[in-house]
């Protein structure tokens, strides 16, 4: 078989940035080659370099070490050949907000040098792919956030570029935009001519690329056709459950055992994947269901195997790996029942009647516009909610109300049993609010966004103390105290807003997409603390898009164009799609079809 | 250069000025407002200054000689009955000045013997003072000279001074002030205007996407300084129509010469707010420094109001590298004495200079890369 020659090479390419005093390594080592015909994925958490790689690839950086040979060309001799001949786009796109889509068509035409007479072609191709034909002259900014990411790829692809370099265009984009997105992706390396690099940090977008690089750290862990990863997960990953046993509770009798590596809690059990060799073992009263392996599996199952490898006592390390999840979830959770001790003896006993969040008719005009409308649900203590919805579902709307930010129209909205549209205030004593960005101030050190929020929140004297402590102790912040937030890494920065928002103690704690493009192991141990804390009593709701964090959930709405589509747990929403030839539905695809069909039907009533 | 690339960038920087009132409010209502409230508020002539008369024993004679006071345009004098009630006025900033007439003045006048007269002045602010100094010493001059007339005398002074001020015999200020006025703004909207929409596509990450593409840095740059030109221009248009029309300044120079000066100066001012944006990066962080290292220099530095000449030597070295003072200069020359080219190829060869120091710089300093 004769192999095409490569579009795009990389040669122990290494890249470093001076930062400060100390140099930052964001790239080491890395290989690669991109062939015609195929989609090759850079899939990798936030931080892992994978920005880095494609600024390397398009010519914009050059490494200290190493070549990148794009096309032929040299990045170090030759970038302006590079970015004659590359389509890029960045991760945010430079859309023009303030022009029109043909108006940022027309810009990107030019600079590419399409001939006038073939634009016209061009366009309609483009227009017809992207579905953004009734939209020529609306203006980039009034787009929702799905469209934007499809405009910059027409932008991009003005001109059909052999090597297409696309950074992160799935990000925060909603489900159906993505599928679309990728739909677009996947047609243009149909002619065998073009070769696409696409980075995400969505580790189950993997599926649908040729060849699939893991990135960590810099670093390519591991690459392979996804079917490789497939075949060498096959048949590793179950789902436990007991009757009469909380997914907690299960978690804590498998995390001892050797033979898995990794166990993650979901609503009603346990979702564990099997050392490679390894065999079932029998526990009294668990029963194991198998799943289909994910990609995120295999990227797990490499993460704790670096970890070992480079710690040198490879066992030992191997399961420290594993304890370390449940043994952080664990003081995370004593520290959370230390830290409440008001709500703590109440935590295993949660009442049912204990309505939380109390949503009646609740109805939101913007003009004449109606962003939320008349949605009802409630949430009980110790609960963890997911507010699912599009971009422009009503979402943020919601969000906003609840926390007493947007009064609401019309309606009831009780949270802690206080009524928010009177007491705004009283009921934001009880909330706290982790946002998806880094929100603290950058400047303060650890201590003192603590003292900050703590302070802000009223509180004084030994309580605050022993507020200050508790964080310390529960998010393992003590060795960076003095350090500022903007140099903490990704993953304490995150354990930083989530002390922040929990330092008061309130009853209930709203995440805003919280763990989107985080290391899969650094969400592993989120999670162990938002069940910890759920379980200690404090009501959790979260919003999202994401549907990996959906599975976290105990229940769900799901949103579209302002009303509640469907409401239950996930399982439950996932069996309303379940059909003959989907036997197994994933969140995303009843998100999907949900969404489509509710969409379909309010097109054909209005 | 390629002519599409370029026409591309231009078109989009015009639409994006359309859309976004910011650009225009920076060229059109900036000048038209600082304009106005530079060109009524700054006066350096004192009018209506208000002083304190005291005669410790009034008669014809001390009348006769406030009337002089009483009869200028530059004064507003208020009778005090005594010096205690003047000093207090004077404390209390309800005159800036005394003139006292003692009690000895009368006799003294009348014997043509010399009559001492008190001129006291608040010097808190010591230019006012200095005017007012001066004002007064015009007013006895002339009550001199009439006293000297009734008794049928000519006042006979050793020197005859005949004094003729050029180019603004009115001595008028604003006559000065506005033109120059005219270059401080200018050059705070041309930095302004460049430093703030650089910044802009940096922040929005529109930046990266142009240096992805096969536009050169020069196209770049280029399509970005074409249509601020053009909009800086027209702010220019704008303050020179409000300085004829409204502040009635004369125009003795030509006016193409005028344009052609301020095109080049122009040039230097949307350099410096190139090269303010590729540091900076970030709007807010563009707009101070904007803001700090052109208008308070092209206020200060310029010549605008304060004469470079009696500056110490280290500051007088600095004022030649600010663009501005250049252009003070051109403008007043233009505006009050027409066109003399010794001063004006000078100033705008120094401008030249300037334009292209800065432009070097910033082709320099720039690369399509990110690193």
């Amino acid at each position: 078989m004769d192999t095409p020659a490569p579009l795009l090479e990389l040669h122990n390419v290494h890249k470093s940035f001076r930062v400060g005093k100390t140099r930052i390594t964001a790239v080491a080592d890395v290989s690669f080659l991109v062939r015609p015909g195929t989609i090759t994925g850079l899939l990798g958490p936030d931080g892992a370099g994978k920005t880095t790689l494609m600024r390397l690839c398009a010519g914009l950086l050059v490494p200290n070490e190493g070549r990148v040979v794009a096309l032929g060309f040299d990045s170090s001799k030759e970038a302006a050949r590079i970015q004659q001949s590359v389509g890029y786009m960045p991760q945010r796109f430079g859309l023009y907000e303030d022009l029109t889509v043909q108006e940022n068509l027309d810009l990107f035409s030019d600079l590419q040098g399409v001939p006038r007479e073939t634009r016209a072609a061009r366009y309609g191709e483009l227009l017809r792919l992207t579905g953004l034909g009734p939209f020529g002259r609306r203006l980039a900014r009034d787009l929702s956030g799905g469209m934007k990411q499809k405009l910059g790829l027409a932008c991009t692809l003005v001109r059909p570029p052999r090597l297409l370099l696309l950074d992160e265009p799935t990000v925060g984009v909603d489900p159906i935009s993505r599928r679309e997105l990728w739909a677009i992706v996947s047609g243009l390396v149909e002619g065998q001519e073009t070769g696409i690099l696409i980075s995400t940090a969505y580790l189950d977008e993997a599926e649908r690329c040729g060849h699939v690089l893991l990135i960590h750290k810099g670093m390519v862990l591991e690459e392979g056709a996804p079917a490789d990863f497939r075949e060498r997960m096959a048949g590793r990953s179950f789902f436990a459950t007991a009757t009469g046993l909380s997914g907690r509770a299960i978690q804590a009798q498998v995390a001892g055992e050797e033979a898995f590596f990794d166990a993650v809690v979901q609503r009603e059990g346990v979702r564990v994947v099997m050392r490679p060799g390894a065999h079932l073992p029998v526990l009294p009263g668990i029963a194991f269901v198998p799943v289909e392996p994910r990609f995120e599996d295999a990227f797990v199952e490499r993460l704790r195997g670096v970890l070992a490898g480079t710690a040198g006592t490879a066992g030992t390390a191997g399961t420290a790996g594993t304890a370390g999840t449940a043994g952080t979830a664990g003081t995370a959770g004593t520290a959370g029942t230390a830290g409440t001790a008001g709500t703590a003896g109440t935590a295993g006993t949660a009442n049912a009647s204990d309505v939380m969040i109390e949503v009646r008719d609740l109805r939101r005009f913007f003009g004449s516009f109606e962003a939320v409308k008349s949605i009802s649900f409630q949430v009980e203590r110790g609960r963890i909610f997911g507010l699912l919805g599009a971009n422009g579902a009503g979402k943020t709307t919601t969000f906003r109300m609840l926390c007493g930010l947007l009064p609401p129209s019309s309606g009831t909205l009780m949270v802690a049993g206080i009524d928010v549209r009177a007491a705004p205030a009283m009921a934001r004593a009880h909330m706290g609010y982790m946002s998806q960005k880094f929100s603290l101030y950058g400047d303060l050190s650890v201590a003192q966004n603590l003292s900050f929020f703590s302070a802000a929140y009223g509180l004084k004297g030994t309580q605050r103390a022993a507020r200050l402590r508790w964080a310390a102790e529960a998010f393992e912040l003590a060795a960076f105290w003095d350090t500022n937030g903007n140099d903490l890494a990704l993953g304490f920065k995150r354990r930083l807003a989530l002390a922040c928002a929990l330092i008061h103690e309130p009853k209930i704690l709203f995440l805003d997409e919280p763990t989107s493009g985080v290391d899969p192991l650094a969400r592993r141990e989120f999670w162990g603390r938002i069940n910890a804390l759920a379980d200690s009593g404090v009501t959790i709701m979260v919003t999202t898009h994401f549907m990996e964090e959906a599975e976290y959930c105990d229940e769900l709405v799901l949103m579209s164009l302002g009303s509640i589509l469907a409401a239950g747990t996930p399982t439950e929403i996932r069996a309303r799609v379940r059909t003959a030839d989907r036997p197994n539905p994933t969140m995303e695809d009843a998100f999907v079809a949900l969404i489509e069909e509710h969409e379909a039907q309010t097109r054909r009533a209005s | 250069m390629n002519a599409q690339r370029l026409r591309g960038l231009i078109r989009k920087e015009a639409l994006q000025i359309l859309r976004d009132p910011s650009s225009i409010a920076i060229a059109f209502v900036m000048p038209f407002f600082l304009l106005l409230l530079f060109g009524y508020g700054v006066s350096l002539d004192a009018r209506h200054v208000p002083v304190a008369l005291v005669a410790d024993h009034a008669t014809a004679e001390t009348s006769a000689f406030f009337a002089g006071f009483r009869q200028s345009p530059y004064f507003r004098p208020r009778t005090y009955a005594d010096m205690a009630a003047a000093r207090q006025a004077l404390m209390e900033r309800r005159v800036d000045g005394i003139i006292w007439l003692r009690s000895s003045f009368t006799r003294r006048a009348v014997r043509s013997a010399t009559a001492p007269i008190g001129v006291i002045v608040n010097g808190v602010n010591a230019n006012n003072a200095r005017i007012i100094k001066g004002y007064v010493q015009g007013v006895w001059g002339l009550w001199l000279g009439t006293q000297a007339q009734e008794r049928g005398e000519s006042l006979v002074v050793p020197v005859d001074v005949r004094s003729r001020v050029w180019f603004n015999p009115a001595l008028r200020s604003r006559d000065y002030l506005v033109p120059g006025l005219i270059a401080v703004i200018m050059t705070l909207i041309g930095a302004l205007l460049t430093a703030l929409v650089v910044a802009r596509e940096w922040e929005r990450g529109t930046m990266e996407a142009l240096m992805a593409s096969p536009a050169t840095i020069a196209e770049i740059l280029i399509g970005k300084v074409i249509p601020y030109f053009a909009l800086g221009m027209g702010g220019m248009t704008l303050s020179v129509f409000m300085a004829i029309a409204v502040f009635a300044v004369p125009l003795v120079g030509s006016l193409w010469l005028l344009f052609a000066c301020s095109a080049l100066f122009l040039l230097t001012a949307l350099g410096m707010g190139l090269l303010i944006s590729t540091i900076a990066r970030n709007q807010f962080v563009a707009g101070m420094i904007a803001l700090v290292t052109t208008f308070l220099p092209a206020f200060i530095l310029s010549g605008f109001i304060f004469d470079i000449n009696s500056m110490p030597w280290p500051i007088r070295a600095i004022t030649h590298i600010i663009a501005a003072r250049y252009f003070v200069s051109t403008l007043q020359t233009l505006f009050l004495a027409g066109d003399v080219w010794p001063v004006i190829a000078r100033n705008m060869a120094a401008l030249g200079l300037i334009a292209v120091f800065f432009f070097v710089v910033v082709v320099r300093i720039s690369h399509k890369r990110l690193d």
